[in-house]
């Protein structure tokens, strides 16, 4: 009985030692950091903690603690951790996500649980559109968006007969139907390979004999070191020019090299923007990890400095969900693309360039600007969205 | 379509038939001769592109790469069967497969633990980076040295079965072990040195996949698959079969994938056929293999007892 006491005496004063210091805003950070593609979660997670380490473990002043939680690419397992998240860690904020399937399955249950999700990577259409959510923000782009701004660079090209390749899966078709969408014409050929498939020779070979005036390709991860090394082998690069999306990022362009040059990239972010920003993300990453952050891993920095802006904003107190989703919303921070507002359904209204391949001062490959193609671009599906 | 684009879509189709014979004869000798079922060859076939791309970027030299790839899974795939796999020659099938199963994972775990979960690239030798022209048609340079290689190898089998000692006792000891051994041969060694023959075949298989395909954890596994329709079409035991068979999987595979889907264009929609094409094509191998199994269930190239 005595002991019993003594226990519960115990619990109390460590309960009252918990109130008693300032409690952290949990957040959970979501992405793939294991396999093929573990270099995209583990690169946008890197970025992320950039802004917070830099903070001194603070977001907006309040101590944050990021919980770094593996999905394995597996809808179910991020299904099992979102319920770990919300239900046993209490968190406030969900961050990170990378890719649709992952997102789709995991989505209803966080903004149902009115736990702030603010990915930064996977924006899949129907919660662009119909099922958006004001607990759901967006800091990189709708998944068909780069494939317009490659469609817009096509058309305003003048390229008449294009054709266009992606892995025959749902990202594969919002890609080319992306593309279609700005581009405007017909398309000479839709090929879509098994999402498993590495030699892509034979659809090479019958590319090659329709001599097309351009080709589009979305090769995501490794798939796109495939592709162009082939297209390269094949004899096809310098004589139909390659346009991509989401093919030849920071990570990839590292295993490419000199294979990658001459291929265009449709993106709304590049490693050579001039503004302050952007220089101070680029020095600190570089120092902080030794390498060229990709594009996956600027959305991330921007998600994180957004959620910075806004708990500063609400001073901590993001209990307050009102107050808190009105201060995401504003979007008062600056965003390493320059510009950053939130449409209406919360996801991000910006300019889109092209890329080039070449190299930086050091004789690394990297993302050079070649133009700006869309100002101001909203995605496809915000008019499906009924937030005001 | 022109001659020219069915030729090079014939040449597609060769290269990856000699691709899955590497893999498939080493397999093959040691599913008909040995009666031993080997899941973990695909691992053996991954370990020599690994071995082949690191040799190839620390030295430079295709030739050591080689060296490195075909020697080291020879090295490997003896040791593996020294330790391991002998315990399993006299169990069944199934104790088999549990086995090699369970090597399979442990060696994709391994890689990764060692070269880690990205891809590794390799890039072709020097002169082979470009393409070259077959009859007025560019072909990739390092394809056709894939075809040359794969040829080679076969040409090579062909002679050491049929016209060398050491392939009279591996036929001999394929129609009837036992009788083999009584005669004073040790059975034993010559299956160890077959199994060795196999893995050397899959390290080699390996490396010239490596500048083709990402070197990466589980690799051989999808492939390993296809190998297993290639003898169960070519004939279990056969390297004839596992020869013809390879190459009428590799022809199937690259015109049922690029022709498929423009056939089926005439006879349906296109939004259909667009959406059928692809699924069906991937499926077709396996489709050709069930009717071999239906109508010559012992493969259509078996091995002559």
């Amino acid at each position: 009985m005595k002991r019993l006491k003594l226990l519960a005496f115990g619990a109390a004063m460590l309960l009252c030692a918990g109130a008693g210091a300032q409690q952290p805003i949990k957040i959970g950070f979501i992405g793939v950091f294991s396999g093929p593609q573990g270099s995209l979660g583990q690169d946008m997670y890197d970025a992320f903690m950039l802004v917070v380490e830099r903070n001194g473990g603070r977001l907006g002043g309040a101590p944050v603690e990021v919980l770094r939680e593996d999905s394995q690419l597996k809808p179910e397992v991020a299904n099992q951790i979102v319920d770990k998240l919300i239900e046993k860690d209490r968190v406030s904020i969900i961050a990170g996500v990378t890719f649709s399937h992952v997102m789709m399955a995991i989505y209803n249950k966080v903004v149902g649980a009115e736990v702030f999700l603010v990915g930064s990577n996977a924006s899949p259409s129907p919660i662009a559109g119909a099922q958006c959510s004001p607990f759901y923000f967006q800091t990189g782009v709708q998944n068909d968006q780069r494939a317009e701004a490659t469609g817009k660079y096509a058309a305003d090209k003048g390229y008449k007969r294009v054709y266009a390749m992606a892995p025959n899966y749902q990202a594969g078709k919002d890609f080319v139907n992306g593309f279609k969408r700005l581009y405007k014409q017909g398309l000479l050929e839709e090929v879509y390979t098994p999402l498993n498939q590495l030699d892509f020779q034979a659809e090479l070979a019958q590319l090659a004999a329709v001599n097309p005036d351009a080709v589009f390709v979305f090769y995501p991860g490794g798939l796109g070191v495939q592709f162009v090394r082939q297209w390269r082998q094949s004899g096809l690069a310098g004589r139909i020019p390659l346009l991509s999306s989401a093919t030849i990022d920071a990570m990839n362009l590292n295993a490419l090299q000199e294979a990658a040059v001459g291929v265009v990239h449709g993106s709304p972010w590049g490693p050579d923007f001039d503004n302050p920003a952007n220089r101070r993300f680029m020095a600190d990453f570089e120092k902080r990890y030794g390498r060229i952050p990709s594009e996956y891993a600027a959305m991330s920095y921007d998600s994180a400095q957004l959620l910075d802006s806004a708990i500063g904003k609400v001073k901590g107190n993001v209990a307050d969900k009102k107050a808190f989703q009105a201060a995401l919303k504003a979007a008062e921070f600056q965003s390493i693309r320059g510009k950053f507002r939130f449409n209406h359904n919360q996801l991000p209204i910006q300019d889109f360039y092209v890329f080039g391949i070449g190299k930086d001062a050091k004789g690394r490959y990297v993302h050079q600007t070649t133009a700006k193609v869309l100002t101001d671009h909203q995605d496809a599906y915000h008019s499906q969205c009924p937030m005001k | 379509m022109t001659w020219e684009l069915a030729f090079l879509q014939a040449l597609n189709g060769l290269q990856y038939g000699l691709l899955l014979f590497l893999l498939a004869a080493g397999l093959t000798l040691v599913l008909g001769i040995m009666n031993f079922v080997n899941l973990a060859h695909a691992s053996l076939y991954m370990l020599g592109a690994y071995l082949g791309a690191s040799a190839f970027a620390g030295s430079g030299s295709f030739l050591i790469a080689g060296a490195a790839a075909v020697f080291g899974t020879l090295a490997i795939g003896l040791a593996v069967e020294r330790t391991t796999l002998l315990a399993f020659y006299a169990r069944d099938h199934l104790d088999q497969v549990l086995a090699t199963f369970g090597l399979l994972l442990f060696f994709n775990e391994l890689v990764r633990v060692i070269w880690g979960p990205q891809s590794m690239y390799m890039r072709p030798p020097d002169g082979f980076t470009g393409t070259v022209s077959l009859f007025g048609a560019l072909y990739p340079s390092y394809r056709f040295l894939v075809i040359v290689a794969g040829l080679a190898v076969a040409l090579g089998m062909y002679l050491l079965i049929h016209y060398t000692r050491i392939g009279m006792l591996i036929r001999a000891g394929a129609s009837n072990a036992r009788m083999v051994s009584v005669l004073g041969v040790n059975i034993r060694l010559l299956n160890t040195l077959l199994f060795g023959m196999g893995a050397a075949l899959a390290g080699l298989a390996g490396l010239m996949a490596a500048p083709i395909l990402a070197v990466q954890p589980g690799m051989g596994d999808n492939v390993l698959i296809v190998v297993l329709v290639v003898i169960v079409i070519g004939g279990i035991g056969s390297i004839r079969g596992a020869f013809f068979g390879a190459l009428i999987v590799g022809v199937v595979d690259t015109v049922g994938r690029t022709y498929l889907p423009l056939a089926l264009r005439q006879v349906a929609e296109r939004t259909i056929a667009d959406a059928a094409g692809p699924a069906l094509a991937s499926m077709l191998i396996f489709l050709f293999m069930a009717v071999v199994l239906a109508f010559r269930p012992q493969g259509l190239f078996p091995a002559r007892r």
